[in-house]
């Protein structure tokens, strides 16, 4: 099961590194944002596995948790900014 | 093996897939309000599957209690941050894609 959990770990990995894709060439502002909460939501995953491996759930939870919660007001704040209008 | 381990490797399986589903989404359509409509909805059941099968691998604790509430804040946050950038686009009068869009460019 332990390396069942590394496995999944490995491959999610690999799919914030396609997400990133979209983050660094996507065109304007708004797909930007959108990779970056894609790739916040995945690393929210990652921790919990980790957490899994290292056999320290108990701490590695509340990071995720804040990690939640910080991608969701990050998110918000930049579409607020956004709002507004005009060029992006 | 576990009865509970092959279940939480299940759902962790299928929560993996539209983990990748949501990233060929996002990668592969042409504009913005497809992309989000592929991460939007995907990555949301993606993180409640992976989430549920976490926490039926951990069993009967205050961690999976918590691991059960971020999953119930991800289902509320996840479509509510979605909703507000997909808005603040339209404000900014980004032109939904069609194919004689497609096709002029």
């Amino acid at each position: 099961m332990s390396n069942f959990l590394l496995y999944l770990g490995m491959g999610l990995f690999t799919l914030v590194f396609l997400c990133l894709y979209r983050g660094v060439f996507g065109p304007g502002v708004l797909n930007r944002i959108a990779a970056i909460s894609a790739i916040g939501t995945k690393t929210l995953v990652i921790l919990l596995i980790m957490g899994f491996i290292y056999n320290r759930v108990d701490m590695f939870i509340d990071i995720s948790m804040v990690y939640a919660l910080l991608n969701f007001i990050g998110t918000i704040t930049a579409a607020k900014y956004l709002e507004k209008g005009g060029e992006i | 093996m576990h009865i509970l381990h092959l279940i939480s490797i299940l759902f962790l399986l299928s929560g993996f897939f539209f983990f990748f589903a949501a990233t060929i989404g996002l990668l592969r359509f042409p504009d913005f309000f497809c992309r989000l409509h592929a991460t939007g909805k995907g990555d949301t059941l993606a993180v409640l599957l992976s989430l549920i099968g976490l926490s039926i691998y951990e069993g009967f604790s205050l961690t999976s209690l918590k691991i059960m509430f971020i999953a119930v804040f991800m289902f509320l946050a996840q479509p509510t941050s979605t909703h507000a950038i997909s808005r603040a686009a339209m404000r900014c009068h980004l032109e939904p894609w069609t194919k004689k869009n497609g096709e002029k460019e």
